[in-house]
């Protein structure tokens, strides 16, 4: 066996998931892909988000809450361990509300997640005390309130992902970039994982491919079912502090920088386009009217990695034992989960049981009912 | 024609730009918002950005494209663009 095991996939969940292998004293090689591959990890908000989270998946709530409050200690051991920095904050988090509807509406569904919870850990926050809240800012006059969450966060999700790169490497893992998996074949002992550079084996492979996964791991009857959803971001120039809580679309990095996101796109095309600058841009004026005034900077998009539900997907194959698949489109928040709990799971051969909501087996409607 | 820099009734010549006035008025370039360093114009053709002002109350005017008036109101801009003033 080359490694313990290996990871397909070297983005923040596949870096994650790595880290927390090596974390746990086995061996490990990541085998990354292109550059010009997809790259979810590379086009990230940056938020460490809890709120509005699986209010139809109860288990996908509680993992993101739990993810949250392991983030602080995951990011302070990462951080001490590569001697790297990598920007992250604690304030809580604000989604804005535009008008009585959208209040009302958002007020319903935290208060459809808080009943399934049996707690609040989500408030409303009407506007009064949310201009307490934001004290450097004028508001726009359609701003009636926000719904704010104290487990909420943010952080930089490109230092993120240097830094499990390199902590994975620090800690005795192999990270081999540019060497896209060709095929997966299952062995005697465990699985043999080929690509341009070489070939390897280990007793264990976990998928963590971003949209590629599925031509991975279909082939072998483990099937996950994903779809693409665009999304595109503003950057404008550094500004002066003046959100201190980060917003579900509107955030304010620690370089000064403020992002504005994001849209939600069914299209293939990897380009940006005037319409979604302009809705973004637009959106982020009625949250605060002086940002018009700032220079755009940047407009990229993204692809988000969307299992069919919404919620992660953690998979076993039940052919295969020890092959693995994780799809999530919320791999930065769940970076701590992943480094911890899920690969304890996996490498115990427990993941079925300890997250039974989140395996693909759920997609299977005929064999559900 | 005069021109206020920095509060400062200062001469310019027709033909000049907001960065040729940047270059040649003592302390009056901007400040890197990452490293605080004091920066002067460079390119003198719009693409890298170190010749940002405050043009007429406007901030984050690239000085280089920008001819002259008489009566402009300059201003240096030190560290990050400050939307509320």
């Amino acid at each position: 066996m080359d490694a313990d095991v290996v990871v397909v996939g070297a983005g923040v969940v596949g870096a994650a998931l790595a880290y927390g292998v090596v974390k746990q004293g086995k061996s490990v090689i990541v085998l990354d892909g292109e550059d010009s591959d997809m790259r979810a990890a590379r086009a990230n908000f940056g938020l460490v988000w809890v709120q509005g989270k699986g209010a139809n998946t109860p288990a996908y709530n509680l993992l993101s809450r739990q993810s949250s409050e392991l983030w602080p200690k995951f990011i302070q051991d990462l951080t001490n361990a590569v001697q790297m920095p990598v920007d992250y904050a604690r304030p809580g988090g604000l989604t804005f509300c535009l008008s009585e509807v959208e209040f009302n509406n958002r007020a319903a569904l935290i208060q459809r997640i808080d009943n399934q919870r049996g707690d609040a850990e989500t408030e409303m926050v009407e506007r009064a005390r949310l201009e307490k809240m934001l004290p450097a800012v004028r508001l726009g006059s359609e701003v009636v309130g926000a719904s704010y969450c104290r487990l909420d966060g943010h952080v930089n999700p490109l230092q993120l992902l240097a830094a499990l790169h390199r902590g994975i490497v620090t800690l005795g893992g192999t990270i081999i970039f540019r060497n896209s998996v060709e095929s997966i074949t299952p062995g005697r002992n465990g699985f043999r994982v080929s690509g341009p550079k070489g070939s390897y084996s280990a007793e264990r492979v976990i998928v963590a491919a971003g949209l590629a996964t599925p031509s991975l791991t279909n082939p072998l009857g483990l099937k996950i079912p994903l779809r693409s959803e665009r999304g595109q971001l503003l950057v404008t120039e550094r500004l002066e502090p003046i959100l201190p809580i980060p917003g579900s679309g509107l955030r304010q990095t620690a370089d000064g920088t403020v992002m504005i996101g994001a849209t939600k796109e069914d299209a293939t095309d990897r380009g940006v386009t005037v319409a979604s600058a302009r809705k973004l841009a637009l959106r982020a004026t009625r949250i605060v009217p002086a940002l018009a005034s700032a220079r755009l900077v940047r407009q990229w998009s993204g692809f988000r990695v969307m299992p069919l539900d919404g919620s992660p997907i953690y998979a076993e194959s039940q052919v295969h034992p020890g092959l693995f698949a994780v799809a999530c489109h919320s791999g930065v928040t769940l970076a701590a989960s992943h480094a911890a709990t899920v690969v304890s799971s996996m490498l115990a051969g427990r993941l079925a049981e300890d997250l039974p909501a989140f395996s693909n087996g759920r997609f299977d409607v005929q064999k559900c009912a | 024609m005069m021109v206020w820099v920095n509060g400062v009734e200062t001469p310019a010549w027709k033909g000049e730009t907001v960065a040729s006035v940047l270059l040649r008025v003592p302390d009056a370039g901007r400040t890197s918002p990452v490293s605080g360093n004091p920066r002067l114009p460079y390119c003198q053709m719009g693409v890298c950005f170190e010749c940002l002002a405050i043009v007429d109350g406007i901030a984050s005017t690239q000085g280089c494209l920008v001819p002259l008036r008489p009566g402009m109101r300059i201003e240096s801009q030190r560290g990050p663009r400050r939307i509320f003033r």
